[in-house]
């Protein structure tokens, strides 16, 4: 009986011939599933940022008031909520089924789970579209929206939940049918990371839109601060699940384009652990000038624990670009100082995508993000262009970027297509990544003059009294649509380049196969998948030389 | 020994850092350390704190006593919107509305105030123009913020959390009489720590 099942779950896997791994069959169709969603969610938040974007820009001024604060809702919605966590309920069924080569634990939940995430998504896009929560992204109580729409995040929230425990699960099932010996990958613990904090996190959600919900139906009261407070605890603490995945698809990229090594297991894992124990906390800065909390709640709450997960991510600034020259010095490329990094496949976007988002993520997103978590200079800060400044250097010019580098791979090893247009996907990270910095720059100079953020009209036409800003607004919101509108076509081509791929262009045959990037890094055989593919390769010479 | 983010570590990994890593996470953490002391430093030591009188207020008595305030207080009408001139080292009440600050304020420059700010209905955000100074304005919630105005001139007082369709209206205006010594600081928030409850 056991031994029927056991082969009949292995005639469940098939082989991916350029990593070796084993890909389950559930796996491979709950990414696929998740990843589809989150691209079309991608779709429908860039379309908003366009619009979002050319109202901005005061010279173009092109929605009307309603609108645009209806769209800027459907732009946040889509992209910080709906996008990413439908790529990370991808992220984490690779991260634990994929990476440990084991079964998916119970696949029908899983299914279940992504039912419950797109109908919650349709019921809050529903509400959006119809006029119906008009309250942007952090609907601040006591702003009200239609049930449905509170309603929707919960259901979401649930089948995240879902999958995450499903995660969990999968970990426990692979450790149990010994699937994988020693520790757990690096990759597969920065998902734990996640995980942890996505539990975390969810459960801040649950208890601001669970009562939120009520409250919208006539039932109960909500305090307005209460809501900030607890609200920041999910709005925030789900950035730092896009981080811990975003760090864990560095590693995972650094591995998979340039056979990146683990410099020490102990530090990057001992910095993954910081962030689950201080990020919850940190939220605090979004509270810095509220009325409802002293100064020492601020003090401690923004410094000693803001600054320990601050630390987690100048440990992977390190040991990231450290494990990609290691990686690549110990195959070959060993002239002079800098000779792996001249050498280094720049012309692969999975490559690109890395390399970009670590320096965005860290010198634009991250300085600004620590600055800015100061109580003086939050005073100059809070609310105006500088905030979503910081965060789009974060959020997409790190994490988005990672993840469409990641994509460039999960096309050939997951949907087992090759990626059409190879040529435009090289140039992809580069467009779509400059066009953000230029945008994140001009944007975060305009808010040093105090523009505010969420404004339709900051000309305050019909407002009665005047305000004109510096005539170097103007000048910083017009180079803020040029560098979002470069953004946007990058988007657009990683748009037309995922969905070509996978729908419209024909199967490469049972072998992932990938491009060759210059030639040296990603040479995947498509004769012979699995003997000569760069990872068996890699692994082959870890045990050759590296030992 | 040496391995990807992907593979399983065999055995133990708790294994000495290599020197580079060991004075990397040094830097690293003396810098946050810095950081640490700067905060507290910065908080006694600094001349603008987001620190004040805090206490929650009912939305009706925040009302009145912006009324009370007004009509105590009140030198002119200015676009039908009253004009009020607080004798110095008073309470100021600031109080917004959707879509309006109440009422225009005309303070002395070099005189400590406390600055009420509160709403009467959603979330609004207080941002003195030109100094970009912001805090939040929370429904239910009493912001007393001790301000000494710097500067001679005439202010803005621009919202900046969204508060619904018309926002963008919602603009008021300080304006801060007085000759003397300028200074080019924006008004405090002075560091008052003893005040703080």
């Amino acid at each position: 009986m056991s031994t029927a099942t056991a082969s009949e779950t292995r005639s469940d896997f098939r082989v991916c011939p350029t990593t070796g791994l084993k890909v389950h069959k559930d796996a491979d169709a709950l990414m696929k599933a998740n990843a589809v969603v989150a691209t079309v969610c991608l779709l429908v938040g860039g379309i908003a940022a366009i619009l979002v974007l050319l109202t901005r820009w005061q010279a173009v001024h092109l929605l009307d008031a309603v609108m645009f604060y209806r769209v800027l809702t459907i732009h946040g919605m889509n992209m910080l909520i709906f996008f990413i966590l439908f790529f990370e309920m991808a992220v984490l069924y690779f991260a634990s089924a994929v990476v440990l080569n084991s079964r998916v634990a119970t696949p029908k939940v899983g299914w279940i789970a992504f039912g419950l995430m797109v109908f919650g998504t349709l019921m809050v896009e529903w509400t959006m579209f119809t006029g119906k929560a008009d309250v942007l992204f952090t609907s601040y109580v006591p702003l009200k929206a239609h049930p449905a729409f509170y309603g929707g995040v919960i259901l979401f929230a649930v089948g995240a939940i879902l999958v995450t425990c499903i995660f969990f699960a999968t970990l426990v099932i692979a450790k149990r049918e010994k699937t994988y010996s020693g520790s757990v990958p690096l990759v597969t613990f920065g998902g734990i990371t996640a995980a942890i904090i996505a539990a975390i996190t969810l459960a801040h959600g649950a208890a601001i839109y669970i009562p939120t919900f009520f409250w919208s139906m006539g039932m109960g009261n909500v305090d307005p601060q209460i809501y900030r407070l607890v609200w920041w605890g999910l709005g925030h603490s789900s950035q730092q699940i896009n981080m811990a995945a975003m760090v864990s698809i560095w590693y995972l990229l650094g591995a998979l384009t340039v056979g990146a090594v683990v410099v020490n297991e102990k530090i990057s894992r001992t910095a993954f652990v910081l962030y689950i124990l201080f990020i919850s906390m940190a939220s605090a800065h979004h509270l810095l000038v509220d009325p409802g909390f002293g100064p020492a709640w601020k003090v401690v709450n923004t410094s000693y624990f803001m600054y320990m997960a601050v630390l987690a991510s100048m440990l992977h600034g390190f040991t990231v670009p450290a494990g990609i020259e290691m990686g690549m010095r110990l195959r070959g490329y060993t002239q002079g100082m800098f000779g792996w990094l001249r050498r280094a496949p720049w012309g692969d976007p999975g490559f690109s995508s890395l390399w970009l988002s670590v320096v965005i993520f860290g010198f634009v997103g991250g300085i600004t993000g620590v600055t800015f978590g100061t109580e003086q200079i939050n005073i100059i800060a809070h609310n105006t262009l500088r905030i979503p400044g910081h965060f789009h250097a974060t959020v997409v010019s790190g994490t988005a970027m990672a993840f469409m580098g990641l994509t460039y791979y999960v096309i050939p090893l997951i949907f087992r297509k090759k990626v059409s247009f190879y040529g435009m996907a090289r140039w992809q990270p580069y467009v779509f990544s400059i066009g953000m910095l230029i945008f994140s720059l001009s944007m975060t100079f305009a808010g040093t003059f105090g523009v505010p953020r969420r404004h339709w009209d900051i000309t305050f036409a019909g407002a009665p009294f005047d305000v004109a800003y510096s005539s170097a607004v103007p000048l910083m919101l017009g180079i803020m649509a040029v560098g979002g509108l470069i953004a946007a076509v990058g988007g657009g081509m990683y748009i037309l380049i995922t969905v070509w791929s996978v729908f419209l262009a024909s199967r490469s045959g049972t072998t992932a196969r990938m491009q060759p990037s210059r030639g040296r890094c990603l040479r995947a055989s498509t004769t012979d998948p699995s003997s000569n593919s760069p990872m068996s390769r890699w692994n082959s010479r870890s045990t050759a030389r590296w030992e | 020994m040496h391995h990807t983010g992907v593979t399983s570590p065999k055995g133990v990994w708790w294994t000495p850092a290599h020197k580079s890593e060991k004075v990397w996470a040094t830097m690293a953490f003396t810098w946050c350390m810095v950081l640490f002391a700067m905060m507290p430093l910065w908080h006694f030591r600094g001349g603008q704190n987001p620190s004040g009188i805090r206490s929650r207020v009912e939305i009706a008595d925040y009302r009145a006593r912006t009324q009370q305030f007004i009509a105590d207080y009140q030198v002119r009408t200015e676009n039908g919107m009253p004009v009020v001139a607080p004798p110095p080292g008073s309470d100021v009440y600031l109080l917004g509305s959707m879509w309006q600050w109440t009422p225009i304020l005309e303070l002395e420059q070099g005189v400590e105030y406390t600055l009420h700010l509160s709403s009467v209905d959603v979330n609004h955000g207080f941002n003195l123009y030109p100094f970009n100074v912001n805090f939040q304005v929370v429904p239910g919630y009493d912001y007393g913020l001790r301000v000494t105005p710097s500067e001679a001139g005439d202010y803005r007082i621009v919202c900046n959390e969204f508060c619904g369709v018309g926002h963008h209206l919602m603009v008021g205006k300080v304006i801060v009489t007085g000759s003397g010594v300028t200074s080019a600081v924006a008004p405090n928030a002075a560091p008052a720590p003893g005040g703080n409850q």
